[in-house]
């Protein structure tokens, strides 16, 4: 026993490109009226902003490329939004919420 | 367009854990600002379903209760399949398959099938030896979300694991079987539920759950109710072994990041405070038994002068907002002193109200497992005195077994389910 582990913590950068694997659910639960995350005996509770980041997760933008986004339609510093972003999705990514 | 830019934290995590020995709903679904202390009511978001009492092992700590329900007591597909439709509609968000052990019912594809046309999200918890690799494939096409496999020690102590759980070559199976969750893409979880029998090995039990390919592993604690309590004596281990395991606990997370969640459930009795036991008693989770009855806790029918109503009868909405049993101790109305005026009151709720009922004769009594309990300090010498002696034998977890005499020290012969 006490071997090495097999899987490597995925570290966060503008390069990768997150996305919500089949069974973490983003759905919207319109009797409390707010969005959720489903994940194995967890619930997230994403805010606003955080649902708007997590639709934007597909597997093939680029934290960079999501940064973009956001930039274009919030009115703060890139640089602010870059890191926002990053520490959110290491957050999620070492919680398993999303695969990088 | 929205005009606050992203800052600070914008995903609050909620638990939803059920394991052998506990569950904790620590989830505040609709309210982001403080606990309200008139409780109003709110949806469930967990539904505990004991589709079975049957069960091929016989685990001593078992949090069934001593008087297993028979088959034909058991509710029919249809019935389950009502229970999930109305859970859905009640606003209940997950729903854990348990038992006893769940795949022991055949119709258990049409049940989860159900389910998930609901929109609930399914986690099967499974001692895993009585799967096949086409039913659980099967069973993924139905649409479960989640499996969580129970072990009972690493697998190079096979023979300690089958010892434990009564069933020859359940090691290797379980082992098989969390190949094939992986080799389907289902998220894993392990659960191993932790006493004197196996705590030399929780360093070695989390890699194990790391090479088997688990998201999350549950460090698991044997909470003394039901089975584990008539084991109290085999299975408590001392305090010096808990404090070793919690330190390996602390250090593995940190070094496991990103790779495995380890969640750990403390034993209450070397606490300080006792643990917000279902997060809220009628607050968060629901749990059906195979027959039917509606309880809000799988132990809450130690607490004798409790009634308990059955979907058979009333409509699930109906029992949790209205049933006796579970406005009997829900918020904090209820509460005697010195809980009623305690600063954390609303954290753990003065803790288990069936340990409560066991140990102090009434329920509505401070836990003993709260230091601010007059029980306290004698209730948690028991655990002192207990793990210092040699472990008597295991009183085995099968229909009856709790009035037999112990079983000998040897793994049984697996009993048909």
């Amino acid at each position: 026993m006490g071997e090495t582990p097999l899987r490597q913590r995925a570290i966060i950068t503008v390069a990768s490109k997150p996305v919500m694997p089949p069974y973490i659910k983003l759905r919207h639960d319109a009797g409390r009226n707010r969005w959720l995350i489903l994940a194995p005996e967890r619930l997230f509770d994403p805010d606003e902003i955080a649902v708007e980041i997590l639709k934007l997760c597909d597997g093939e933008r680029s934290v960079g490329e999501i940064v973009e986004v956001l930039a274009k339609e919030y009115n703060a510093p890139r640089e602010e939004i870059e890191a926002d972003i990053i520490a959110m999705m290491q957050d999620l990514a070492d919680k398993g919420v999303v695969k990088a | 367009m929205n005009q606050t830019a992203p800052t600070g934290t914008h995903v609050k995590e909620s638990t939803v854990t059920m394991d052998a020995g506990e569950m904790r709903c620590d989830a505040s679904p609709s309210d982001t600002s403080a606990p309200d202390p008139s409780c109003v009511v709110r949806a469930p978001i967990g539904l505990l379903a004991e589709l079975t009492h049957r069960c091929p092992l016989q685990c001593p700590y078992c949090s069934n209760p001593l008087e297993l329900e028979k088959v034909n007591t058991e509710l029919s597909t249809e019935d389950w399949q009502s229970v999930m439709r109305q859970a859905a509609q009640l606003g209940i968000l997950q729903v854990h398959l348990s038992g006893g052990e769940p795949t022991a019912r055949r119709d258990l594809e049409e049940i989860i099938t159900t389910a998930a046309e609901c929109g609930l999200y399914t986690n099967l918890i499974t001692a895993a030896v009585l799967l096949k690799r086409d039913r659980l494939e099967k069973l993924k096409e139905c649409g479960l979300d989640h499996v969580q496999i129970s072990i009972q020690d690493i697998d190079t102590a096979a023979e300690n694991a089958d010892r434990i759980g009564g069933y020859k070559g359940g090691s290797a199976k379980k082992k098989e079987v969390a190949g094939w969750v992986r080799e389907l893409g289902m998220p894993l979880t392990i659960n191993a539920p932790i006493h004197r029998h196996n705590i030399h090995n929780v360093e070695a039990i989390i890699n194990y759950a790391v090479e088997l390919g688990a998201g999350r592993v549950e460090i698991a604690h044997v909470q003394y109710y039901a089975w584990a309590l008539k084991n109290r004596a085999a299975l408590m281990p001392t305090r010096e072994a808990f404090m070793d395991a919690a330190r390996i606990v602390e250090r593995e997370r940190e070094r496991l990041k990103g790779v495995i969640v380890i969640d750990a459930v403390v034993p209450d009795y070397y606490a300080k405070y006792p643990k917000p036991c279902m997060g809220g008693w009628g607050k968060g989770i629901i749990n059906v038994t195979p027959s039917g009855r509606v309880l809000p806790c799988h132990a809450a029918e130690s607490i004798t002068h409790l009634q308990f109503d059955n979907v058979r009868d009333r409509p699930l909405a109906d029992i949790w907002i209205k049933g006796d049993a579970f406005n009997k101790y829900r918020g904090t109305e209820w509460m005697k002193e010195p809980c009623r005026t305690c600063p954390r009151r609303e954290i753990d709720y003065g803790g288990c109200r069936c340990q409560a009922f066991a140990l102090t004769g009434d329920a509505a009594n401070t836990d003993p497992a709260c230091s601010l309990s007059p029980l306290h300090a004698e209730w948690a010498k028991v655990a002192d005195v207990e793990s210092h002696q040699g472990s008597p034998d295991f009183v085995y977890r099968r229909p009856g077994g709790a009035t037999r005499k112990p079983a000998p020290e040897k793994t049984p012969e697996p009993s048909s389910v």
